[in-house]
């Protein structure tokens, strides 16, 4: 094993445990042509954590992000993930190894119901072959049905039985993000990423949202990365947060830690936000 | 009254329930759909998670007399908590789930609760916070395991595992158990309801085991219920209509109690289902009503002319199908065709198909609403009752429905009316006793057994039916010395798809003015359907198209008011749309959702003095309360309008 840390993790103060590093982002740098969405960054993520990046509008953020879920290669460092240096991947690849996302514009199949759009957060635990699936015959029947149990855990988890068969685009806006993330928890992901989960929700839909991502973290023990511009939301849920600004960090640590950083005051408190 | 059960007959709640589990015991007594399945339960299952959540009470503690409060939605789990709790001795209260810890607070701390049995993590959180002043608690039983890892157990416990516990203790405490169960008997307390209380505190009305058996037997043979009915219980478990049909009755008849899966699934686990019997209250025959009409303005011109054609052919002969009074072949044959092609479709929709007896209740109910349902050949009845009575006072015995009557005297129940023209009753459900308020029972039941229901009524000289006309003390006098009844007009406004909610004033004044709800889902369809944008409620409620055709409603009403020469000076000479709906979470309505008058009428104040002055239109302030607790501040102008009255000649000729 490569990079092993032998690191304990710690306890909070709500007593959630959290593990030791599951993730590490080391010296990354992405460039699209000239430009250079991320400069030389490195942090970790650790096992249970919930971990926010923030940083004013063009930070770099939703790269960092892509970064982590596979979506964009990093011309520059390299990312550990349970101990190994990740390869280039696919994103289907990665999504493999126990990541999901969400995404900050609204990436569902409007013209399926909730259900199945839920279910196709389980795809990567069937395994029936297209024959069988066609037919509805072997496998694929109690495939079917193992995972619609699970599915039907996380409807009941999220609370959206009552649009259950709804087709999604009939749906208001804070219901679909909510489809959104029960998606993402279908697959049962280790680590679960969020781009701007509350990006236009109401005060009410925030709360319940915030409800439901500690409730994920709390009960499944999920890891958890987002990215969310409400500072607040990001004050109140997460354990550690990464500041970002012109794709560089200037800040890392906890909330407070953060909060009481000059150069994030500066950067990014001090700038009027969208 | 006091009346005895035949020899051997069962004298409480659990003993029924073994009565059950033994004569019915493959039967299925609860349903919940939970994971997107119907979960069900025997009654010999029943009897068992029953049986070991008391033995998981008795090992926390729980003594005679005491009293546990269950909040949550209706789950099967919250309703054995109940029986459980009576076969160790103790008394259930069911609280109503949306009270905010404020209201939680009074209740727990009047009855002196040591258990709560709570639903999810959002009534424990309430119970919490209502720890800090109530200081009785000792227990909190959740039912729901969610969110609820962190908080600390010293005090709290899972219920599942409350009855693992019991199902371990079996052995040690099983004899107990059924000591504590044997020594119910027909005086022994069965529940306690807090009534909403539409004025003051609530008071704890102590219903015996002689009050809910007596009533259900008594109900439950009126109507015919059998084993093998099926009803489906949605509506709060704190009132005590629900305690009635999904615990009297159905322990009583043995029948079988569906749950739905959250409150927003309950149209279509109602659709799933197909209950035989069913209660609702009359704003849910309008909701429905109200769905259909939309629904079908949007349907082909073919369905429309359909759907028109043989509905009118079915308000001509439903009814008297229904009560069995002549009609001819020709009108038969084609209401069958009717209800190949339109009636049988929409009552599948509705979930209403195999309904053989629903009742409503509450409120008024419209006429076009009643006889909708009616000419369908649902067999909607109605009946008047109250919390002290274990519900029943009187119901509509099949054959003789009317819209504007409440029935007959319930069977076992004595009516009388006062001379003020206020309604008394006497039963074997008459409640024992207001908790620890012996002034309060003493001010509505007499030494003899009669209670006032505060309800003013008359019986129809014909028939024999009661007809009630307001709230006793609601109905008042105008200045000029005519009868005022805010209610009667109210209940016609209503009438209307698009007003919501309607608040008259008037009482010693020379004239009426009104307040008017509207409703957000009819408006906002016609609003949709005319292609026009609004963004809440506040300003769909101050357009002027709404506002000109809430005006002709109103006169509308005026016109028919002026017809009955008693009420005449009833009529409504100003009015105004209100700019926010009337809420519980505000005071302004009960949580059954029946408008607190005096309330309102502080809080607007402003709004009244405008109605009586001459200005067009007026500027207001008024606090809200979020769904959360928070509090905001709606500024708004609102536009006052006349309304037409009618025939003020005829008065003045007539006196």
């Amino acid at each position: 094993m490569l990079d092993t840390q032998p690191d304990e993790g710690y306890t909070t103060a709500d007593g959630r445990k959290i593990g030791g590093v599951a993730m590490e982002m080391k010296n990354i740098t992405l460039r699209f042509g000239g430009v250079v969405a991320i400069k030389d960054i490195s942090f970790d993520i650790r096992w249970g954590e919930v971990r926010a990046i923030i940083g004013p509008n063009g930070a770099g953020k939703s790269s960092m992000l892509n970064v982590i879920s596979g979506f964009y290669n990093p011309q520059e460092g390299e990312v550990i993930y349970k101990g190994y240096r990740r390869p280039r991947m696919r994103p289907y690849q990665v999504a493999r190894t126990g990541i999901a996302r969400t995404f900050q514009n609204i990436a569902l199949f409007e013209g399926m119901s909730v259900l199945d759009n839920i279910m196709t957060g389980r795809l990567n635990h069937m395994k029936a072959n297209i024959f069988q699936q066609a037919m509805w015959w072997g496998k694929a029947q109690k495939e079917e049905e193992e995972n619609r149990e699970k599915v039907e855990k996380v409807i009941d988890f999220l609370e959206i039985q009552h649009i259950r068969k709804t087709p999604v685009a009939r749906l208001p806006y804070g219901l679909k993000k909510r489809v959104e993330l029960a998606r993402a928890l279908a697959a049962e992901p280790s680590i679960l990423l969020l781009d701007e989960p509350m990006a236009g929700m109401n005060v009410e839909e925030k709360e319940d949202m915030c409800r439901f991502i500690l409730d994920v973290n709390d009960e499944f023990g999920t890891t958890i990365v987002l990215i969310e511009h409400d500072m607040g939301v990001v004050m109140d849920l997460s354990d550690r947060v990464v500041v970002m600004d012109y794709g560089k960090k200037i800040g890392d640590g906890t909330p407070d830690e953060v909060r009481n950083n000059e150069e994030v005051i500066k950067a990014y408190l001090g700038v009027t936000d969208d | 009254m006091s009346t005895t059960p035949a020899q051997d007959a069962p004298c409480s709640i659990p003993a029924l329930l073994a009565r059950n589990a033994s004569r019915y015991g493959a039967k299925t007594a609860y349903r919940e759909k939970e994971f997107g399945i119907w979960q069900h339960w025997t009654w010999s299952e029943t009897a068992e998670e029953i049986r070991a959540m008391a033995l998981g009470f008795l090992a926390l503690g729980m003594e005679r007399g005491d009293y546990v409060a269950i909040i949550g939605r209706n789950r099967p789990a919250l309703y054995w908590s109940m029986v459980a709790a009576q076969s160790v001795g103790a008394i259930p209260v069911p609280l109503y789930q949306d009270a905010v810890a404020e209201e939680m607070a009074y209740v727990l701390d009047h009855c002196g609760a040591r258990f709560v049995v709570a639903g999810d993590q959002e009534q424990v959180d309430k119970v919490i916070e209502v720890q800090e002043t109530v200081t009785c608690i000792e227990q909190i039983l959740y039912l729901d395991k969610r969110g609820m890892r962190k908080y600390d157990h010293s005090r709290m416990n899972w219920l599942e595992d409350v009855q693992t516990e019991g199902r371990a203790a079996a052995q040690r405490l099983g004899a107990k158990l059924d000591k504590r169960t044997a020594e119910l008997t027909y005086d022994h307390t069965c529940v306690m309801l807090y009534t909403s209380g539409t004025t003051g505190k609530p008071k704890g009305v102590v219903l015996s085991n002689r009050n809910i058996i007596e009533t259900s037997r008594a109900s439950s043979e009126f109507d015919k219920l059998k084993p093998g009915d099926e009803i489906l219980a949605y509506l709060p478990m704190a009132w005590v209509g629900d305690f009635i049909f999904a615990i009297g009755q159905a322990y009583w008849t043995g029948f079988c109690v569906n749950c739905p899966e959250s409150a927003q699934t309950m149209m279509t686990d109602l659709r799933e289902i197909g209950p035989t019997y069913y209660f609702a209250p009359p704003r849910i025959f309008e909701t429905m009503l109200t769905t259909v009409m939309i629904r079908m303005e949007d349907a082909s011109p073919i369905k429309q002319r359909l759907f028109h054609h043989f509905m009118a052919h079915a308000r001509k002969v439903g009814p008297k199908l229904l009560d069995g009074k002549p009609v001819s072949m020709g009108a038969r044959l084609k209401y069958a065709l009717g209800n190949l092609l339109v009636y049988g479709p929409l009552k599948d929709t509705l979930g209403l198909r195999r309904i053989r007896v629903a009742y409503t209740a509450g409120e008024a109910i419209g006429p076009e609403i009643f006889e909708f349902y009616r000419s369908l050949g649902i067999n909607l009845k109605q009946l008047y009752g109250q919390t002290e009575a274990s519900v029943f006072i009187t119901q509509q015995p099949d054959g003789e429905v009317r819209n504007d009557t409440v029935g007959v005297p319930s069977p076992g129940v004595e009516v009388k009316i006062a001379e003020n023209g206020e309604v008394y009753y006497r039963s074997p459900g008459t409640f024992v006793e207001y908790y620890k308020n012996a002034d309060s029972t003493r001010d509505t039941k007499d030494p003899e057994g009669w209670v006032a229901t505060g309800d003013a009524g008359f019986f129809e000289e014909a028939t024999g039916h009661l007809r009630i006309i307001d709230r006793a003390k609601d109905v008042g006098k105008m200045a000029d010395g005519g009868m005022f009844a805010p209610k009667y007009v109210e209940n016609k406004l209503k009438f209307f798809p698009n007003i919501l909610e309607a608040v008259v004033f008037g009482n010693n004044r020379d004239r009426c003015v009104a307040f008017i709800n509207i409703d957000l889902g009819a408006v906002g369809s016609w609003a949709e359907r005319n292609n026009i944008a609004y963004s809440s409620y506040q300003e769909l409620a101050g357009l002027k198209r709404v506002l000109d055709t809430i005006q002709e409603h109103v006169e509308q009403v005026n016109e028919s008011v002026a017809q009955d020469k008693m009420l005449s000076g009833c009529q409504i000479h100003r009015f105004l749309v209100l700019h926010k709906e009337l809420d519980a979470d505000d005071g302004e309505m009960t949580r059954t959702r029946k408008v607190r008058r005096r309330i309102v009428e502080d809080k607007f104040a402003d709004l009244i003095d405008a109605l009586y002055g001459d200005k067009d239109s007026v500027y207001t302030e008024t606090e809200v309360t979020y769904e959360d607790g928070r509090k905001g501040r709606i500024k708004a102008t609102l536009e006052i309008r006349d309304a037409r009255v009618f025939g003020n000649e005829q008065r003045i000729a007539a006196e």
